[in-house]
C-alpha cells in the first residue's frame, strides 16, 4: 500500500541520515474494525435503508478501496428522521439531567472502550494518520462527551438564566476531516440541553457516525433521540430546510454556510455555523524559533492541513525569514508522507479526489501568479489521493494563495516588519477563526491577541483543542461557539 | 453488612473493618476497637478506634497526596470520580445492606440513600472542569492588564462525616472537597461507620491515588481535636460536629485560620441539590495580573 522506504531524495545530510536508521513499517491492525459490506441510515433507532433505495460508496482514500456500501437518504427519510426526533424530543428534553447526564456518561465510556476500533475506521474512511486519529480525534470525542455530559444536570450555572430549555430537534450536518469529532461538538452539547438531533455525517466519511449510531444502542439510549442519515449536499439541504427542524449547525464551507443562512432566514430556527479560515500563524523575530517551527509544522500539516481554523498563512518577521524557512524545509524533509494506517506516518492522504483537485488548482494558480513553490521531497504512493507537503514564498496578499481557503497541506509565506503591519496583514481576511503568535515577550502576545480578529489565538503554540475551551470564527468563518460553557448556548433559550 | 450466617446454614466469613490511610488499609495503632450494632443493638462489626496518631498519620498521607492530586488535570479527577461511582454502582447491593443496618432504614429507603449517593458522586464528577468556568472568569480592570481568577484547592481538608448519613451524607460532604483538588481526612460517623470504611474499599479500586482519602472511624471528638489544632490542615468541615463539639473545633482551627464550614443548623437534608457552597468553601481564588502592550 505504501513506501515504506519512503526516504528524502535529495542528498542533504538529513536523507544520509534517514537512510541509516530507515523505518520499518509500523502498520495498526485493521482486524479491530468489523466492516459490514452495506450500511443503512440510522433512524428512530433502527438501521433501515433508504426509501428510494439508492446508496453510495465510500472509499479508503489512500487507496481507493471501497469500503462500504451506504444508504442515500432522500427527503422521504429526512422527513423519517425529523419525526423520530421530534417524537422523542418530549421525553428526553422531560428526563432529570441527572438522566440524561448518565447516558452521555455511558457513550462517553463507550467510545473510549472502543477508541482503538474507532480510530482505525476513521483513519480507514478519512485517510488521516491512525497517530492523529488515536491520539487526537477519539481522546477528544471522549473527552467531549464526558465534559458536556456534566452540564446536563448543572444548566442552571451556565449563565442563561435559572431555568434555560432546550431548543427541539437539532438538524446538524458536518464535514468530512474529522468526522467523529466534528459529530461529538454537535451531538454532546445538544443532547445535555436536551434537544434531539438528525445528524447528517459528510459524503466521503459517512461510517464513524455509523458506528456511532451502534454506541448510541449500547448505552441503551432512548430510540429517536439520536438519528443519522447519509447522504450528500442535497440530503444535507432537505434537512436544514425542513420546516419542524427547530435549530440548525452546520461545519463545512463559508460558501455554504452562506446558503445555509439564506435558507433559514425568515424562520424561527437558530443558527449556528463554523465555517471556514485562512489563519495567520505569526512569528516575531525572539521568538524560540525551534519552537515556532514545529508550530507552524502542525499549524499547516497536521491533518493534512484540511482543517478550519489551519495556520495557513505564516506570517514572519523580516529580519527572522530565512532563518525560519531554512529550519522549516530541513524539518519538513522529514516528514513520513504514506500509508495512513502506519504507526510513523505524519502525513496521510487527502479526503477525496475532488479536494485533491481543488489543492492541486490553487497550488497551481500560487506558481502562475508568481510565488515560489517548494515541496518536500518525498515519494507518494501511486494509489489514493496525495499531495506532498508545500511551502510557497514570495507570497504577496494579492495572491488567491493568500486570500482563499486551500484545505490542505500548503502554507504561504508572507513578511512582516512591525507588529502593526503584522495584525494589518492577519486581518485582511474575510476570515476569522484562528491565529498563531510566536513571541517570548508576554505583553506582546496580549496585544496582539487584542487586536487580532479571530476566534482562537493560540500563542507559542498552535491547534490546541479541549472541551471546556470555546471554538469558533469572527467575521465570515461563522458564528457561534462551540465547545466550553459558551458552547451550550447554541442549544439553550434563555429562561 | 455481614450477618453471621447465610441462607444455606452456612456461616458466613466476616469482614475485618479498617481504617484507610496512605492508600492502605490498617488497623489503628492503638490497637482499639470499639462495637458497631445495628439499630436493635444487634452486633456488627468491631470498627477500629483510631487515634491522635492515626489522624496525624492520614494527615501526612493527605499532605503527601495533595501535589500530585491537585496537580492533576480537571478532566482527569473527574474521570476518577466518576470510576468511584461506577465501582459503588457495581456494589450497590452491598451498600444498601449497610445503610439499612447501620441507619436502621427500610430496604426501600436505604436502596434510594445508596442510589442518591452513586448519582451525587456522578454530580460532583461532572464539576471538575466546569467550575472554574462558574467561579472564575476574565476581569476587565481598568488598565492594560489581562486579569484572570481561578479557584485553586485550599490543601488538605479534615471533613467530619454526618452522623446520621451514613453513606449519602457521607459522599455529599466528601466529594465536593476532592472536586476541586484538595486532599481529605474524613472522620466517620461514630455510630454507623461501616458504610464508610467499605466506601474505603471503592476508593481504593477507583485510581483515586493512595492518601488523597483517608478514613478514621471512632469517637468523633477524641479524633477531631487534633485535626481541629493540626498546623498542617488548611481547613475543617464540621457536618459531622454535635453540640458545642463545633464550636469548640472552630476556635481551634482559628489558631492557623483554617477555613471552616459549619455545620447546619438543623438536621441536615443530605437529598437536596447541594449547590455550590460545599465546593466553593475549600477554594482560594487566585487572580493573575499580566500586562498588555507592545
Amino acid at each position: 500500500m505504501t513506501d515504506n522506504d519512503t526516504t528524502p531524495q535529495d542528498p542533504s545530510a538529513t536523507a544520509a541520515a534517514s537512510q541509516l536508521f530507515a523505518y520499518a513499517p509500523a502498520p495498526e491492525s485493521r482486524a479491530v474494525v468489523d466492516l459490514a459490506p452495506s450500511y443503512g441510515l440510522f433512524v428512530d433507532g433502527e438501521f433501515r435503508e433508504a426509501a428510494a433505495g439508492k446508496v453510495f460508496k465510500t472509499l479508503s482514500p489512500a487507496t481507493e478501496e471501497v469500503l462500504a456500501e451506504v444508504a442515500h437518504a432522500g427527503e422521504e427519510d429526512v422527513e423519517a428522521a425529523v419525526r423520530a426526533a421530534r417524537a422523542a424530543f418530549g421525553p428526553w428534553s422531560a428526563l432529570p439531567g441527572t438522566e440524561r447526564a448518565k447516558y452521555l456518561f455511558r457513550i462517553a465510556r463507550v467510545i473510549q472502550e472502543r477508541s482503538r476500533e474507532l480510530a482505525v475506521l476513521e483513519t480507514l474512511d478519512n485517510g488521516k494518520p491512525i497517530r492523529e486519529s488515536r491520539d487526537a480525534d477519539l481522546p477528544l470525542v471522549a473527552a467531549h462527551f464526558f465534559y458536556y455530559a456534566g452540564w446536563a444536570d448543572k444548566l442552571s450555572w451556565a449563565g442563561l438564566g435559572p431555568d434555560p430549555r432546550p431548543l427541539g430537534v437539532a438538524a446538524q450536518v458536518i464535514p468530512w476531516n474529522f468526522p467523529l469529532l466534528m459529530l461529538a461538538w454537535k451531538i454532546a452539547p445538544a443532547l445535555a440541553a436536551g434537544n434531539t438531533v438528525v445528524l447528517k455525517p459528510a459524503e466521503t466519511t459517512p461510517l464513524s457516525a455509523l458506528f456511532f449510531a451502534d454506541i448510541c444502542r449500547q448505552a441503551g439510549l432512548p430510540k429517536g433521540v439520536v438519528n443519522i442519515v447519509t447522504g450528500d449536499g442535497a440530503t444535507g439541504a432537505a434537512l436544514v430546510a425542513h420546516p419542524d427542524v427547530n435549530k440548525v449547525a452546520f461545519t463545512g464551507s463559508t460558501a455554504v454556510g452562506r446558503q445555509i443562512a439564506r435558507t433559514v432566514a425568515g424562520t424561527d430556527k437558530r443558527l449556528t455555523l463554523e465555517l471556514g479560515g485562512k489563519g495567520a500563524n505569526i512569528v516575531f523575530e525572539d521568538a524560540p524559533l525551534d519552537q515556532a517551527v514545529e508550530g507552524i509544522v502542525g499549524g499547516i500539516f497536521f491533518n493534512q492541513g484540511q482543517v478550519c481554523c489551519a495556520g495557513s498563512r505564516l506570517l514572519v518577521q523580516e529580519s527572522v525569514h530565512d532563518e525560519v524557512l531554512d529550519a522549516l524545509k530541513r524539518r519538513l524533509a522529514t516528514l513520513r508522507v504514506g500509508d495512513p494506517l502506519d504507526k510513523n506516518t505524519d502525513v496521510g492522504a487527502i479526503n477525496s479526489a475532488e479536494q485533491l483537485a481543488r489543492i492541486t488548482e490553487l497550488a497551481d494558480a500560487g506558481e502562475a501568479e508568481g510565488a515560489a513553490r517548494w515541496s518536500a521531497p518525498c515519494a507518494l504512493p501511486s494509489e489514493g489521493y496525495w499531495f506532498a507537503p508545500t511551502v510557497f514564498t514570495d507570497v504577496s496578499q494579492a495572491h488567491r494563495i493568500a486570500r482563499e481557503e486551500i484545505f490542505g497541506p500548503v502554507l504561504s509565506v508572507l513578511t512582516f516588519r512591525t507588529p502593526d503591519e503584522a495584525v494589518a496583514k492577519a486581518n485582511n481576511t474575510p476570515y476569522g477563526l484562528s491565529a498563531g503568535i510566536w513571541t517570548e515577550k508576554g505583553s506582546r502576545i496580549l496585544k496582539m491577541a487584542n487586536r487580532l480578529r479571530a476566534g482562537v489565538v493560540w500563542a507559542n503554540t498552535f491547534n490546541k483543542f479541549d472541551p471546556t475551551s470555546p471554538f469558533g470564527g469572527y467575521k465570515e468563518s461563522g458564528y457561534g461557539r462551540e465547545g466550553g460553557r459558551h458552547g451550550l448556548e447554541a442549544y439553550l433559550e434563555h429562561a | 453488612m455481614s450477618t453471621p450466617e447465610t441462607s444455606r446454614g452456612r456461616l458466613a466469613v466476616l469482614k475485618t473493618y479498617k481504617l484507610y490511610v496512605g492508600g492502605k488499609f490498617p488497623r489503628s495503632e492503638s490497637g482499639r476497637v470499639y462495637e458497631v450494632t445495628d439499630g436493635k443493638g444487634q452486633w456488627l462489626a468491631n470498627a477500629p478506634l483510631a487515634s491522635r496518631k492515626d489522624a496525624r498519620d492520614a494527615v501526612v498521607a493527605a499532605r503527601k497526596a495533595f501535589g500530585g492530586w491537585s496537580g492533576a488535570t480537571a478532566y482527569n479527577r473527574g474521570q476518577i470520580l466518576y470510576r468511584i461511582a461506577e465501582m459503588l454502582e457495581g456494589r450497590r447491593e452491598q451498600f444498601a445492606a449497610e445503610v439499612a443496618a447501620a441507619e436502621g432504614l427500610s430496604k426501600a429507603k436505604a436502596q434510594a440513600a445508596t442510589d442518591a449517593a452513586i448519582d451525587r458522586w456522578v454530580w460532583y464528577a461532572g464539576w471538575s472542569d466546569k467550575l472554574a468556568q462558574v467561579v472564575g472568569g476574565a476581569n476587565p480592570v481598568a488598565g492594560p492588564f489581562f486579569n484572570l481568577s481561578t479557584p485553586e484547592p485550599t490543601g488538605v481538608v479534615a471533613v467530619l462525616a454526618p452522623q446520621r448519613s451514613s453513606l449519602l451524607g457521607l459522599v455529599s460532604v466528601l466529594a465536593p472537597v476532592l472536586v476541586g483538588g484538595n486532599t481529605a481526612v474524613v472522620v466517620t460517623s461514630r455510630d454507623a461507620p461501616l458504610p464508610a470504611l467499605s466506601l474505603a474499599e471503592v476508593l481504593a479500586t477507583s485510581d483515586l491515588p493512595g492518601g488523597v482519602v483517608g478514613v478514621l472511624s471512632g469517637d468523633t471528638a477524641e479524633i477531631a481535636r487534633p485535626l481541629a489544632a493540626h498546623q498542617d490542615v488548611n481547613a475543617i468541615d464540621l457536618a459531622g460536629a454535635e453540640g458545642g463539639l463545633a464550636a469548640e473545633l472552630e476556635a481551634a482551627a482559628a489558631e492557623n485560620l483554617k477555613r471552616v464550614l459549619r455545620p447546619t443548623a438543623g438536621p441536615a437534608d443530605w437529598t437536596a441539590d447541594p449547590g455550590l457552597e460545599r465546593m466553593t468553601a475549600f477554594l482560594e481564588t487566585k487572580t493573575v495580573w499580566h500586562p498588555v502592550g507592545a
